[in-house]
C-alpha cells in the first residue's frame, strides 16, 4: 500500500475555532477524498490538518428570502444532489454534484472541497516514485512544465464538476478568516496558474456558496464529458445557462467550461452573437463555434486534446438544442 | 446426474461479499516485518553501486537485500531463465527491482527504501519492437542469440502460395493490438516465514504454487522438501500471478536473513510494473477464399512486443499462430511470429494467452472477406466449419466441437437476421468466433508425471475432504471439485471440504493457467471419487446381498436402485466400507493423451485434450459526431462441453466478455517516451464500471467431450476472444469504418470517421 506521511489533526467544532486553528497554520480537510490521495502520493506534506468534519454549522442547504440558494461548504455532494429545491430550481447544480466520482465518494465529499479542489495533471497526479523518475515540474519542486515545455506557468486542469455551474449561475462565495470575512464571485476564486490556482489566502475558510435564483424562463444544463459513466474526472465540463424573452429570443446565455487550464473558462462574446436572436440552428451553431474557438484543451489530461475540442462544440450545440426545445 | 448441471450458488460467495474471506494480506504473524522494494527510475541503466547505509541507519530497519544476495537466474520457462529476483547488473525497465528493505512497519520500510542510494549509469533504451529489431538498438539481454529477439517461430502447413493463387478474393489488413493488463482487484502479496528448523513457508497470491515452489528451491538453493507454498483464496489473477515475482523471493530471503516473518504487499503502481499482461502485437493477416465462400488459406505475420523479460514468451509466440486453425477449417496456413525485448514491464499471459490478439485480426479479416464476397458473415463461417472429429491444418485433434451450435444460438438470440445491414446508420451488429484450449498437453518443465493429482479422505462422520494442489483464484475450481465428489459419492455439499493451494497438503497440480483445472484436476478427482464409490457400493452390496451396481449413492443416502425406499445414510455406508477395508482414502491423477497433435517441432504447443468454442454477436451504437461507442449487447454462446456448475459457467462467460469489451473500448497500457507507464493507477487505467457494461447474454452450449469429466471443457478463457472482433465488426456495420487498431476510443473512432469522409 501507499503509506501516509505523519501529521497531527485538530478537530474544531465551530467556524471560529476552525479559522483560529487555521491562523496557526495547517491544511483544511473536509471529506478528504482529494486530500488523502494527494497525501499518499507525496504531493503535500502538511504537519497539521484542520478537519471540518465536526463543524456542523458548515453543513446544510437553505433558501433565502429573495430566493437565493445557500449551500454550506461542508454539505456533502450526496445531500446537495438529493435536495428537492436544488433539483427543481438549480437542476444543473444537482446534476454536477451527482456525477462526481462515485456514490461512496459522494457520501463524504463536500461542496467546499469540490470548489477548492486541487488542479489535476497527468504529470502531477502520480506517485512520488513516478514523478521522481520523470523529473519534477513547476507545480512541485521542479522548473519545467511537461505539458508546455516552453511555458513558465503551470497549466494543470481545474477539473471539479460544480464550479463551472456555480459560475454560470453567478454564484458568490463567502470566505472567512481570523482577520474577517469577504464575499467574492465564484468566478474570481480562481487564478490562471495551476500551481496557485485559488485566490483564497492560506488562512481563509470557504463557509458557504450563495447561488441566485435563475430568472423566469431561464434554463440550465451541465454536460460532463468523460470516458466512463462513473468515477472519472471530467475530460470537459460544460455548464450552460440560457435565458429567453417572451418571444423566444435569447436574452442571455452563458457558457462556462472546466477541465481546460487552471481556471474555468467563461466563454466571452456570446451576447454579441446571440442576444435578441431566435434560438435557431444558426444561433446555436454560432455559440458552439464561439465556445470551440475560446477553449483550448491541453495535454494535461490523458485524453486527446484535439478530440476534446471537437466534441466541445458538438456538446454545446446539443445542450442548447435541448434547452431550447 | 443429481448434482452436475444443477443451478446452485457458489459456497464461497457469501464470505467474499461480506469481507470474511481471508486473503494473503489479511494474514499476520507475531513479530512480522514489512518490506518495500527499491525500483529503477530508469528504463535501462547500469547499477554502478548500491549503498544501503543510510537506510540501515534508520531506526526500525532490520535488513536490506540486493541482487548480490540472490544472484541466481530464474524464469517460468526452463529454456529462458533471464531474470534475477533483484537486478544484478542492469535494470531493464522503469520499475525493475534492485533492492528490498525490511522494517518494523510499512511506513518505515517506505521511508527506508528512499534512503537506499543507488548510483545509476543510464543507458539508451528502446520501447518500440520494430526499433528493438534494428542493428544498432540497445541490447537488453547479452545471452539472446539474435539481438533482442526472445523467440522466432515460422510454421507452414500446406501450400500457402498456391492457396492464394486459387483464391477468387483476398482480404487482408495491418492490425495493432495495444497491450492490456489484468487489473485484478487484489494486489500481489507475499509473506515469508522461516522456521529455526530450516523450513521455509511462503504465503503468496500466486496462481501457480507448484512452479513457485520449484523456483524458490532453485533461487534460494534450498531443498524443495523444506519449502512449503501456501496460496490462500485470491482476489482475481487472470494470468497476472502465474509466475514467480520479485516479492516472493524477497519476502523469503528477508525472512531467512532476519529470522522474522516478512510481508510484502505491492502498491497498485507496482502491480502495473509487475504486469505480465497481454502483449502488444502488430499483425499482418491475409485470408483467401473462393467465390463460393470457401477459405483457401491464411498467411499471418506477427511482431510481439515482449517487454523486458521472456516470461511465458516462448509459449506466447507459438500460441499467436497455433491457435488460429479452428473453428474455421483452413487448407493451407503459414505464420511467422517474432517476440522481441523492449524496455518496458514484461508481458506474459492474460486470459486468452497469446491468441486474443491474432483472433481479433483474423475475425475482422473474415468480416472483410464476407463483405467482399457479399455473403452474410455467419453464413461464411458456416461454410467453413471444421468437420466433427477432424484434425486442424496444424494437426490438432478436435474431438467435440459445438461451434455450429454456438453460431445458431447467437444468431437466434440476437435477432441477427433482422439487424445485420438493416439497422439505421449509427447502429450495428457484428459477429466473431473462436476456440481455446482446455489445458496444455504438456507441463512447463518436461516430465512424465501426472499434471494433476487429487487425494480424497472419507470420514466415518460422512465428511469427504478433497486435497488437491489446485488454485482457487476466483474461478470456482474448489466448487468444481466439490460438485464431482457430491455427484459420485452422493454426499450433500455441506459435507465436502476442499483443501487446495498448499504444497504440503495437496498432491501436485500444475496451477491455474491455460484453463486446465476442470479437465485435469476434474478427471483426477473423478478417478479418486469413483474408487471410493466402488468400495462403498461393495460394502453395501455385501450387506444387502445385491450386486454393487445396484447400489446408488445419492441425496446423502446409499440406496437400492430398484427399490429406493431401501436406504441408509451415507455416513453409515462409509462406516461399512471402513469396517471392510480399513481407512478410506483414494488418489486420482490425470495425464493428457499424447496422440492429439502433430510430430513437428512446436506441434505440442497449442495441443490440448479438448477445445472449447465460442461465438459472439455484439450490438453497438456509435455516435458519429463524437466517436463514442456504446456496446449495448453481447450475446455469448460458449461450448464448454458440459456445464458442471451452470451458475459459475455463466459467470465466466459474462466475466470474459466483460474483459474483452473493456480491452476493446477502454484499456490503454501505454508508456511515455521516457519509458514511464502513462497512468499506473485504477483511475487512469480505465476498466469499465458497472454502468458502462453492456447487457451480457450468456448462452451455454454443451457438446460433451469424450475426454472431459462428464464431458466438460474449459469456460475461463475462451469466452473472452470474440468480443473484441465482434465489436469491431459491429462498428463497421453501424458506421462503415474498419478499426484495425485497439482500443476503439472515441478519438480513434472520430478520426477514422473523418478520414473516411475525406476519401
Ligand atoms: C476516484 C476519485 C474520483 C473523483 N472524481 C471526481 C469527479 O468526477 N469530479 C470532481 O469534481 N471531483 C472528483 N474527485 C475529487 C473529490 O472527490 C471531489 O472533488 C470532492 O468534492 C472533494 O471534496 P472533499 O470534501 O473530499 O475535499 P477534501 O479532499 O477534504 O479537500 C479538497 C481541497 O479543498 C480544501 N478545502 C476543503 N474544504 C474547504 C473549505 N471549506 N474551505 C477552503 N478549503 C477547503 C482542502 O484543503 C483541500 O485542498 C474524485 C476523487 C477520487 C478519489
Ligand atoms: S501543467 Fe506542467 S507544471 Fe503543471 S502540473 Fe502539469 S506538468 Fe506540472
Amino acid at each position: 500500500m501507499l503509506t501516509m506521511p505523519p501529521f497531527a489533526v485538530v478537530r474544531p467544532r465551530s467556524v471560529d475555532e476552525a479559522v483560529d486553528a487555521l491562523a496557526q497554520g495547517g491544511r483544511l480537510v473536509a471529506g478528504g477524498t482529494d486530500l488523502v490521495p494527494n497525501l499518499k502520493r507525496g504531493l503535500l506534506d502538511p504537519k497539521r490538518l484542520v478537519s471540518l468534519r465536526r463543524v456542523a454549522a458548515l453543513r446544510g442547504v437553505h433558501t433565502e428570502e429573495g430566493g437565493a440558494l445557500v449551500v454550506g461548504a461542508g454539505t456533502t455532494l450526496v445531500d446537495l444532489a438529493a435536495d428537492t429545491r436544488v433539483r427543481e430550481t438549480w437542476s444543473a447544480l444537482a446534476r454536477a454534484a451527482e456525477v462526481v466520482a462515485s456514490p461512496p465518494i459522494r457520501n463524504v465529499a463536500t461542496l467546499g472541497g469540490n470548489v477548492c479542489l486541487d488542479t489535476r495533471c497527468a504529470y502531477y497526479d502520480q506517485t512520488d516514485f513516478w514523478r521522481g523518475a520523470l523529473g519534477h515540474c513547476l507545480k512541485t519542486c521542479g522548473d519545467v512544465c511537461h505539458v508546455v515545455p516552453s511555458g513558465k506557468r503551470c497549466v494543470a486542469a481545474f477539473s471539479a464538476d460544480t464550479p463551472p455551474v456555480l459560475i454560470a449561475y453567478g454564484a458568490t462565495a463567502t470566505l472567512v478568516s481570523a482577520r474577517g470575512s469577504r464575499t467574492v464571485p465564484v468566478a474570481e476564486l480562481y487564478v490562471a496558474d495551476g500551481a496557485r490556482h485559488l485566490a483564497l489566502d492560506p488562512d481563509e475558510l470557504l463557509t458557504e456558496v450563495r447561488v441566485p435564483r435563475p430568472g423566469p424562463g431561464a434554463r440550465a444544463a451541465y454536460v460532463k464529458v468523460r470516458s466512463r459513466a462513473a468515477i472519472d474526472f471530467p475530460a470537459l465540463s460544460i455548464a450552460l445557462v440560457l435565458a429567453r424573452a417572451g418571444d423566444g429570443a435569447v436574452s442571455d446565455v452563458s457558457v462556462v467550461v472546466g477541465a481546460l487550464g487552471a481556471k474555468p473558462r467563461v466563454v466571452d462574446g456570446l451576447a454579441a452573437i446571440a442576444a435578441g436572436r431566435p434560438l435557431d440552428e444558426a444561433t446555436i451553431g454560432a455559440i458552439a463555434e464561439r465556445a470551440r474557438a475560446a477553449c483550448h484543451p491541453l495535454g494535461n489530461i490523458d485524453i486527446d486534446a484535439d478530440w476534446r475540442r471537437a466534441v466541445l462544440a458538438v456538446q454545446v450545440r446539443r445542450a442548447l438544442a435541448t434547452l431550447g426545445a | 446426474m443429481n448434482v452436475v448441471g444443477k443451478r446452485r450458488p457458489r459456497t464461497d460467495s457469501a464470505d467474499r461479499v461480506t469481507g470474511r474471506t481471508r486473503f494473503v494480506d489479511d494474514l499476520t504473524f507475531p513479530g512480522m516485518l514489512h518490506a518495500k522494494i527499491v525500483r529503477s527510475p530508469h528504463p535501462h541503466a547500469r547499477i554502478v553501486s548500491i549503498d544501503a547505509s543510510r537506510a540501515l541507519a534508520l531506526p526500525g530497519v532490520h535488513a536490506v537485500v540486493t541482487g548480490k544476495d540472490m544472484p541466481v537466474r530464474y524464469g517460468i520457462i526452463p529454456w529462458t531463465h533471464d531474470e534475477y529476483p533483484l537486478a544484478l547488473e542492469r535494470a531493464l525497465y522503469v520499475g525493475d527491482a534492485v533492492a528490498a528493505v525490511a522494517a518494523i512497519d510499512e511506513a518505515t520500510a517506505t521511508r527506508a527504501a528512499r534512503l537506499v542510494d543507488v548510483t545509476w549509469e543510464p543507458l539508451p533504451h528502446v520501447l518500440d519492437p520494430e526499433e528493438a529489431l534494428a542493428k544498432d538498438a540497445p541490447k537488453l539481454h547479452d545471452e539472446a542469440r539474435h539481438g533482442n529477439v526472445t523467440k522466432h517461430v515460422e510454421l507452414v502447413f500446406g501450400d500457402v502460395d498456391a492457396s492464394f493463387a486459387r483464391a477468387d478474393v483476398v482480404a487482408e489488413g495491418e492490425y495493432f493490438f495495444a497491450g492490456s493488463t489484468h487489473a485484478a482487484l487484489e494486489p500481489h502479496c507475499a509473506i515469508g516465514v522461516w522456521e529455526p528448523t530450516g523450513v521455509l513457508t511462503v504465503y503468496s497470491t500466486t496462481q501457480v504454487p507448484h512452479y513457485l515452489h520449484r523456483e524458490l528451491a532453485h533461487v534460494l538453493s534450498l531443498g524443495a522438501d523444506r519449502i512449503r507454498v501456501v496460496q490462500p483464496p485470491l482476489g482475481g489473477a487472470f494470468g497476472g500471478k502465474s509466475e514467480p515475482f520479485d516479492l516472493e523471493f524477497c519476502a523469503a530471503k528477508l525472512a531467512m536473513v532476519t529470522g522474522r516473518p516478512v510481508k510484502i504487499l505491492y502498491t497498485r503502481e507496482e502491480v502495473f510494473y509487475a504486469h505480465r499482461g497481454r502483449h502488444p502485437m502488430k499483425m499482418h493477416m491475409k485470408l483467401g477464399a473462393t467465390r463460393d465462400g470457401r477459405l483457401t488459406g491464411c498467411d499471418a505475420r506477427t511482431l510481439i512486443d515482449g517487454g523486458a523479460y521472456a516470461s511465458f514468451g516462448l509459449v506466447t509466440t507459438y500460441y499467436s499462430g497455433q491457435l488460429l486453425t479452428a473453428p474455421l477449417a483452413l487448407e493451407a496456413y503459414r505464420f511467422q511470429s517474432t517476440r522481441v525485448y523492449t524496455n518496458k514491464p514484461a508481458c506474459g499471459p492474460k486470459r486468452g494467452h497469446g491468441s486474443v490478439q491474432p483472433r481479433f485480426a483474423f475475425e475482422v479479416t473474415v468480416d472483410k472477406l464476407a463483405e467482399k464476397l457479399g455473403v452474410d458473415p455467419i453464413d461464411l463461417r458456416r461454410r467453413n466449419l471444421l468437420a466433427p472429429g477432424a484434425r486442424t491444418v496444424n494437426e490438432l485433434l478436435v474431438r467435440s466441437n459445438g461451434f455450429a451450435e454456438c453460431l445458431r444460438r447467437v444468431e437466434e438470440a440476437s435477432g441477427w437476421r433482422d439487424k445485420f445491414r438493416k439497422l439505421p446508420f449509427g447502429r450495428g451488429v457484428g459477429v466473431a468466433g473462436s476456440f481455446y484450449i482446455s489445458g496444455t498437453n504438456y507441463p512447463i518443465y518436461p516430465n512424465e508425471m501426472p499434471q494433476s493429482g487429487v487425494q480424497l479422505k472419507v470420514d466415518r462422520s460422512g465428511r469427504v475432504t478433497v486435497f488437491a494442489g489446485t488454485s482457487e483464484i476466483g474461478q470456482g475450481s474448489d466448487a468444481m471439485l466439490a460438485v464431482i465428489v457430491c455427484e459420485e459419492l452422493g454426499v450433500p455439499a455441506e459435507s465436502v471440504r476442499v483443501v487446495t493451494g498448499d504444497t504440503d497438503l495437496g498432491p501436485v497440480d500444475l496451477g491455474a493457467y491455460s484453463s486446465r483445472i476442470t479437465m485435469m484436476a476434474g478427471n483426477a478427482c473423478l478417478q479418486a471419487a469413483r474408487a471410493i464409490a466402488d468400495q462403498v457400493r461393495a460394502a453395501v452390496a455385501k450387506r444387502w446381498e445385491c450386486a454393487p451396481g445396484d447400489v446408488v449413492l445419492a441425496a446423502g443416502q446409499a440406496m437400492l436402485r430398484e427399490d429406493t425406499a431401501r436406504q441408509i445414510p451415507i455416513a453409515e455406508a462409509f462406516q461399512w466400507a471402513e469396517t471392510d477395508g480399513g481407512t478410506l482414502g483414494a488418489v486420482g491423477s490425470y495425464r493428457s493423451p499424447k496422440d492429439v497433435h502433430g510430430e513437428y517441432r512446436g506441434g505440442t504447443i497449442g495441443a490440448s485434450p479438448a477445445y472449447s468454442f465460442t461465438a459472439h454477436v455484439a450490438e453497438v451504437e456509435v455516435d458519429a459526431e463524437t466517436g463514442e461507442v456504446k456496446v449495448e449487447h453481447l450475446w455469448i454462446a460458449h461450448d464448454c462441453g458440459r456445464a458442471l456448475s451452470p451458475v459459475i459457467v455463466e459467470g465466466q462467460l459474462e466475466g470474459g466478455a466483460y474483459m474483452g469489451f473493456a480491452e476493446a473500448i477502454f484499456e490503454q497500457h501505454d508508456f511515455r517516451p521516457s519509458g514511464l507507464h502513462r497512468g499506473p493507477s485504477l483511475l487512469d487505467y480505465r476498466i469499465p464500471t458497472s454502468l458502462d457494461v453492456p447487457e451480457l447474454h450468456a448462452l451455454i452450449v454443451e457438446s460433451s467431450d469424450p475426454e472431459g469429466p462428464y464431458g466438460a471443457k474449459e469456460a475461463g478463457e475462451g469466452p473472452l476472444h470474440p468480443s473484441i472482433p465482434a465489436i469491431a465488426n459491429a462498428i463497421h456495420d453501424a458506421v462503415g469504418i474498419r478499426l484495425d487498431a485497439l482500443p476503439f476510443s472515441p478519438s480513434r473512432v472520430l478520426a477514422t470517421l473523418q478520414e473516411e469522409r475525406r476519401c
